[in-house]
């Protein structure tokens, strides 16, 4: 009796949970335009979407965005994280707190504290802030990541290379980006995620002319629902789950290394 | 001058307020296995640093075949280290591990390729070129380490307890190796252990170190034989060390008893430190001994008995292939070559 309370009320949690993306990836097949009958299986709102020049300009502004911050993102953030490691044990304590902020602060004050800064720096709002905005908050995932591994290491293996004649910049690029690259390519999956996945920070961060998917979809959806934009959800859904996994099996990997 | 090939001179360390290195003077000839000896914290390791340049000392200097190298970094001195935990590159199999350092000098692939296969010959691995480095036991990849750091040829190999991960029986197959390729290539070892058997075995020179001081330097049969102080003589081997008195010359007051001994020089009536080797007392008839007293224990220990004998309120250590009973009441033996006199260490 006990066993059955407990499965049914786990199973009801995940129903709230993945009830509504269930009934949006339906209906984002349904033939029917209103939201209340299912009239037939369609894939009309798909080939619609891609045809939509809104729709794809903002594809490409987030496919643009995500790749290039999380590239730069991982650069900055891959090297913030050896000079960390490389510290005292004081300044660490800081700059790991410093770090850990932005993460659990809330994306609305992160979003609205970073258009105050564009504006106070006159930057004007665009493609340009929006990249901005995306590399800082997304510099400290890759820190996160690149550090354990960097813990990992054997503290002896960079002196060992200069040890055998390497200058300390051919020993970084060849003993220790290679010992630490699976979780530097997490980091880089992280930052693509969160760029793709983010909303708040980008409404705030942009300008006119320039959107990505969540914004328009966003604005969109202010203009009453089309049957498009859930085939749009779900394909962001997707994709975004798609890379989770990866990179949850990336970190669960590297754990396991340890032993 | 001539053949010394590195000196330290007046180096100081300190880490944080605590000094790891006080005021040292040494000098490492050419071609000698030269040992640092001593308890942890003593600043064996960091002697071994500074020669290696990964720490800079705090003042004084570092000369290498005169010149001073105290400020060139550790990739351009001509140095080698074998690491503590072997710090082989886990990405690389075991040829490209040793080939490091001969990729950097931009010497040819093939001769790379000889000169690998040689140094794997020399530690007894040949043929273990494509293995990666994770699927060897802690003793090859010690071998290893010792070969990406000899392919090199370093003038100074230093080596920082290589051996202290390794089982007993390894231990020792290592060391005999070690010594070995040592005096097969001829090059300066400087080897840092805690392990006073180890240096014993090794060395040419021990230098036995506390405190970020030098204790005393010697070959190992003078710090066995002569050591200069009772910590020298309780380190290196078992000692049993008694407060004594001295006389005058040539005799010496201790256990309530008047010893003869062979020691002048020191101050009538000065408070001095009794050092005598367990191997070193004799066990005779009571009515013989010098001393009068009780076996309270007998432990085996392969090729020798170690015995507690209990007198004058003295607990003495004895070492002996021929074994007393629990609770018999001995004579104990010492003659005066084998009574070592010390200052007192306060």
């Amino acid at each position: 009796m006990v066993k059955f309370i407990k499965r049914f009320y786990t199973s009801l949690i995940f129903l709230f949970l993945y009830a509504p993306i269930l009934v949006l990836i339906i209906f984002s097949f349904n033939s029917s335009k209103s939201r209340g009958s299912w009239d037939g299986f369609t894939l009309n709102w798909y080939v619609e979407m891609f045809q939509d020049r809104q729709i794809m300009s903002a594809l490409y502004v987030t496919l643009g965005i995500a790749v290039l911050s999380s590239i730069i993102a991982t650069i900055i953030g891959t090297a913030a994280a050896i000079g960390i490691y490389n510290m005292n044990r004081f300044n660490k304590g800081i700059i790991m707190n410093l770090t850990y902020l932005p993460v659990l602060n809330a994306d609305i004050v992160t979003g609205i504290s970073l258009m105050l800064l564009l504006i106070f720096l006159k930057i004007p709002l665009g493609f340009t802030s929006l990249l901005l905005a995306h590399i800082t908050f997304n510099i400290p995932y890759v820190i996160l990541s690149v550090l354990p591994k960097l813990r990992q290491l054997n503290k002896h293996l960079y002196e060992a290379a200069l040890d055998l004649g390497a200058s300390p910049l051919y020993a970084l690029r060849k003993i220790i980006i290679p010992e630490i690259k699976p979780g530097i390519i997490t980091g880089l999956l992280l930052a693509f995620t969160l760029s793709i996945d983010d909303f708040v920070i980008s409404f705030f961060t942009t300008g006119s002319g320039v959107a990505n998917l969540s914004i328009t979809i966003y604005s969109m959806a202010r203009r009453g629902i089309n049957p498009k934009i859930n085939a749009l959800s779900t394909i962001m859904f997707l994709s975004v789950l798609t890379l989770l996994i990866i990179v949850n099996k990336r970190m669960d990997n590297t754990e396991e290394g340890d032993n | 001058m001539e053949d010394q090939i590195i000196n330290l001179v007046n180096i100081s360390k300190s880490y944080g307020g605590s000094e790891a290195l006080k005021n040292m003077n040494l000098y490492i000839r050419k071609n000698e296995f030269l040992t640092l000896l001593g308890p942890s914290g003593c600043g064996k390791t960091t002697t071994l640093r500074i020669i290696g340049g990964f720490e800079t000392p705090n003042s004084g200097r570092v000369l290498f075949e005169g010149k001073d190298i105290t400020d060139v970094p550790p990739h351009k001195r001509r140095v080698n280290t074998v690491f503590q935990k072997y710090a082989l590159f886990p990405h690389m199999n075991v040829a490209e591990n040793i080939a490091f350092g001969l990729k950097i000098k931009g010497i040819a692939d093939s001769d790379i390729k000889e000169k690998v296969k040689k140094v794997l010959e020399l530690v007894n691995l040949a043929g273990y070129e494509k293995r990666s480095v994770n699927s060897l036991s802690g003793g090859q990849q010690q071998r290893i380490a010792i070969a990406r750091a000899i392919v090199n040829e370093p003038e100074v190999l230093l080596l920082d307890e290589p051996l202290g991960a390794l089982d007993l029986k390894l231990r020792k197959d290592m060391q005999f190796e070690l010594k070995k390729i040592q005096q097969h290539l001829g090059i300066t070892f400087i080897y840092v252990t805690h392990d006073q058997e180890e240096a014993l075995t090794m060395s040419d020179t021990i230098v036995v170190m506390k405190d970020g001081l030098i204790q005393q330097i010697g070959t190992p049969e003078d710090i066995y034989n002569e050591p200069k102080n009772s910590f020298v003589a309780d380190f290196i081997g078992e000692s049993n060390i008694v407060k004594g008195k001295y006389i005058e010359d040539f005799k010496v007051a201790f256990a309530d008893n008047i010893f003869d001994c062979v020691d002048t020089g020191f101050g009538v009536g000065e408070e001095v430190d009794i050092v005598i080797r367990p191997e070193d007392i004799k066990l005779v008839d009571i009515a013989e001994g010098m001393l009068k007293g009780k076996v309270t224990s007998v432990t085996f220990k392969g090729v020798h008995y170690e015995m507690i004998i209990h007198s004058m309120g003295i607990d003495w250590m004895v070492h002996s292939t021929s074994m007393e009973q629990v609770d018999s009441p001995v004579g104990i033996k010492i003659s005066p070559d084998d009574i070592h006199i010390m200052k007192r260490v306060i």
